[in-house]
């Protein structure tokens, strides 16, 4: 093994992602544990939450507003909507910190640094599969039957993994130098929340003004799991291609800015 | 030379000052620093030094199986040295060739999480130091052994005593099977059953043929563990070679603090409490020079210069004399002598003790140093926080160092009889 100052072009060691791989179970591990530690429901708070903004959206959206919801009832077409915006948003949350969360591990061990955004992008997926449970039941009482798009589900939460790794390799860096980026984080993701079709379709955008919105990488996520689950009849494949597109770029992208920033961790956290 | 485990061929790391000092900077931070210095063109000439290099142009091989001291002050680049060599962070020029699985040990409990249980963290620090999960359960009793921690096995570990806690840590990582094992100061911490329980450990480990990189202040632990020494200064490899020689230089440098220590300026940073303040220590000669080689015929004091913040009755500073070997040759305080119930008032003081001549033989001395109110509470306790050595310029056995055995040198009352 070498030693030697950064090599500035990218560099992916996957071989040694792949042999700290038992690090990341752990990690993450790590995660679901802590996480819900000393709490008297437990992994109750992982469905509540989704569970109770679904009632909310259902009432203020679906019934004071009157927003459409392609034909749906608002409370399924909400709830199937969250699910993956529930994983993003605690997947960004926590990654978008995660270093500096670690930083006494960064300081003093050494591991591939891209196993803690990994692990915190990984780690809210068992939550995502709670309230999945929740989804079922839901499904079943407005006597809704998944087609086989279901079977294109793991792509689609696959898609939604691949951004919120995406969005905390961007983020966790320059947190590390700058905490105001941490700050920052709350506010994205509500700012966010709004410019994807959680609460109303992506039908009630305007036709000009879609294929800049389906830049945001969630909206082809929230549309797809929409289609998969729910089986909606005309689903925007557009959306779905030019986001999956975005979130390709996106990881793309973070990765290189993040093995360029990695190597300085240590002495700036 | 058998075959090389590790080489550095001109390790170097630099470091921005700005970030060493400031844990967060933020952005405002950064827009006040760059107005402030808009408008500080007449005042003090800034700094010159924005930057500065923790270890420079640092070269050396270490063979399989050697276990090397990594020796030096404070701020001479130990710690950098093995943050490199542990991948940490990466060097800003040269490069270093490692052969071997790298194990470091740079801290006790990395990796803990007070939430989880003792046999939870033992998986995740050990995840974290490199271990799989097949060799962590084939340890798993053995390091819950050494730790002695049975029972407590499946509580969290915020409920640890910070004893076991410790013990625990320190046991996951000793299980550790790298070839090459760097470990920074850990010995430091725990009480001494428990540093005698380290060492011991680490002994093992480097019988056991693998290579050792140990930093450490303490030279007794280095002369221990190690067959070589590496001695940093100022962030370059001053000396390296035979543990003995290389640490002789090095404690005759004065590299230790030339026979005086002085704490911080800031008195909040100097060891002690409310009560007491510890601000130096030093050994003077017969002549009051402060000196760390001293003639073995002359008597010598050994002071500690401490503020006294508050009224006390029943303080009591003490200092113990210890062999080479880490052997206690004997321990002092300064209410022994009748000056029980002393009351100091808020203050500067020094309290200082007389060691006669031709007492402690020659060689290598450590003085610790603590106060303490007895019984009840300690202020500070200092191990080995200085080292002067004996010089056999004569004295009692004539000229020649004669080499007897013991540590002490006494001059005792003898007879000579004929009885016929």
């Amino acid at each position: 093994m070498v030693i030697q100052p950064g090599e500035t072009l990218l560099h992916l060691d996957l071989g040694g992602i792949w042999q700290y791989r038992e690090l990341l179970y752990f990690l993450v591990w790590r995660d679901v544990k802590v996480r819900y530690k000393q709490t008297a429901i437990g992994i109750g708070w992982t469905v509540l939450q989704p569970l109770m903004t679904m009632v909310l959206f259902t009432i203020v959206f679906g019934n004071f507003a009157q927003i459409p919801s392609d034909g749906l009832p608002y409370p399924v077409f909400a709830y199937t909507a969250l699910l993956p915006w529930t994983y993003f948003a605690q997947a960004l949350g926590r990654g978008g910190t995660s270093l500096v969360g670690n930083a006494n591990l960064i300081s003093k061990v050494y591991f591939p640094r891209l196993m803690i955004p990994l692990a915190t992008a990984v780690a809210p997926i068992v939550d995502f599969w709670c309230s999945f449970v929740i989804l079922l039941g839901l499904m079943g009482w407005f006597g809704i039957v998944p087609t086989w798009g279901v079977l294109m589900l793991p792509l689609f939460l696959l898609l939604a993994v691949m951004t919120a790794l995406a969005m905390s390799l961007w983020l966790a860096p320059p947190n590390v130098k700058y905490r105001d980026v941490g700050h920052t984080i709350p506010f994205l993701i509500q700012f966010w929340m709004y410019a994807s079709p959680v609460a109303y379709p992506v039908s009630l955008v305007p036709e000009q003004w879609r294929l800049l919105y389906s830049l945001n990488p969630m909206a082809g996520v929230i549309e797809g799991f929409r289609w998969a689950l729910l089986g909606k009849a005309s689903p925007d494949f557009m959306v779905m291609a030019v986001s999956a597109a975005m979130e390709v770029a996106l990881l793309f992208g973070g990765i290189l800015y993040f093995q360029r920033m990695e190597q300085t961790f240590a002495d700036v956290v | 030379m058998a075959d090389v485990a590790l080489r550095a061929e001109n390790l170097s790391k630099r470091y921005q000052i700005s970030a060493v000092q400031r844990r967060h900077d933020t952005l405002r931070d950064q827009l006040m620093d760059g107005l402030k210095t808009m408008f500080r063109r007449n005042g003090r000439p800034q700094a010159s030094a924005e930057t500065f290099w923790a270890l420079q142009g640092v070269s050396f091989e270490v063979a399989q199986g050697e276990a090397v001291g990594i020796i030096g002050r404070n701020g001479a680049g130990k710690s950098t040295l093995l943050k490199l060599l542990s991948r940490v962070t990466k060097p800003t020029a040269g490069r270093a060739e490692i052969y071997g699985r790298v194990g470091s040990l740079l801290e006790v409990g990395t990796g803990f999480d007070r939430e989880l249980s003792g046999r939870e963290n033992i998986y995740l620090s050990g995840a974290i130091l490199g271990m799989t999960r097949a060799e962590i359960a084939n340890k798993f009793d053995e390091i819950v052994a050494f730790a002695e921690v049975e029972p407590f096995v499946d509580t969290p570990v915020k409920r640890y005593s910070s004893g076991m806690y410790l013990r625990l840590a320190f046991a996951v990582a000793a299980h550790l099977e790298p070839e090459i094992l760097l470990v920074d100061e850990v010995l430091a911490v725990g009480d001494a059953a428990f540093q005698k329980k380290c060492l011991g450990k680490m002994g093992e480990v480097g019988r056991s043929g693998r290579t050792i990189l140990f930093v450490s202040h303490n030279m007794v632990a280095v002369t221990r563990l190690c067959n070589r020494a590496l001695w940093l200064e100022r962030g370059r490899l001053h000396a390296f070679g035979g543990v003995d020689e290389v640490i002789a230089r090095y404690l005759a440098a004065g590299a230790d603090g030339r026979g005086e220590r002085r704490f911080c300026e800031d008195l909040d940073q100097c060891p002690g409490s409310e009560y007491v303040r510890l601000t130096a220590v030093r050994v003077r000669n017969q002549e009051g020079a402060v000196a760390n080689v001293l003639d073995v015929r002359l008597p010598f004091s050994v002071e500690m210069v401490y503020r006294i913040l508050r009224p006390t009755a029943n303080l009591r500073l003490g200092l113990r004399i210890v062999a080479y070997d880490g052997t206690v040759v004997f321990s002092t305080r300064d209410l022994d002598d009748g000056n029980e119930e002393q009351v100091r008032n808020p203050g500067d003081y020094i309290s200082r003790c007389t060691i006669p001549g031709n007492f402690l033989d020659y060689g290598q001395y450590f003085v610790s140093f603590g106060a303490d109110f007895p019984m009840t509470r300690s202020h500070f306790a200092l191990q080995q926080a200085l080292a002067f050595q004996i010089e056999p310029t004569g004295g009692v056995g004539g000229h020649v160092a004669d080499g007897r055995s013991g540590l002490l040198r006494i001059r005792l009352p003898w007879v000579i009889e004929q009885l016929r």
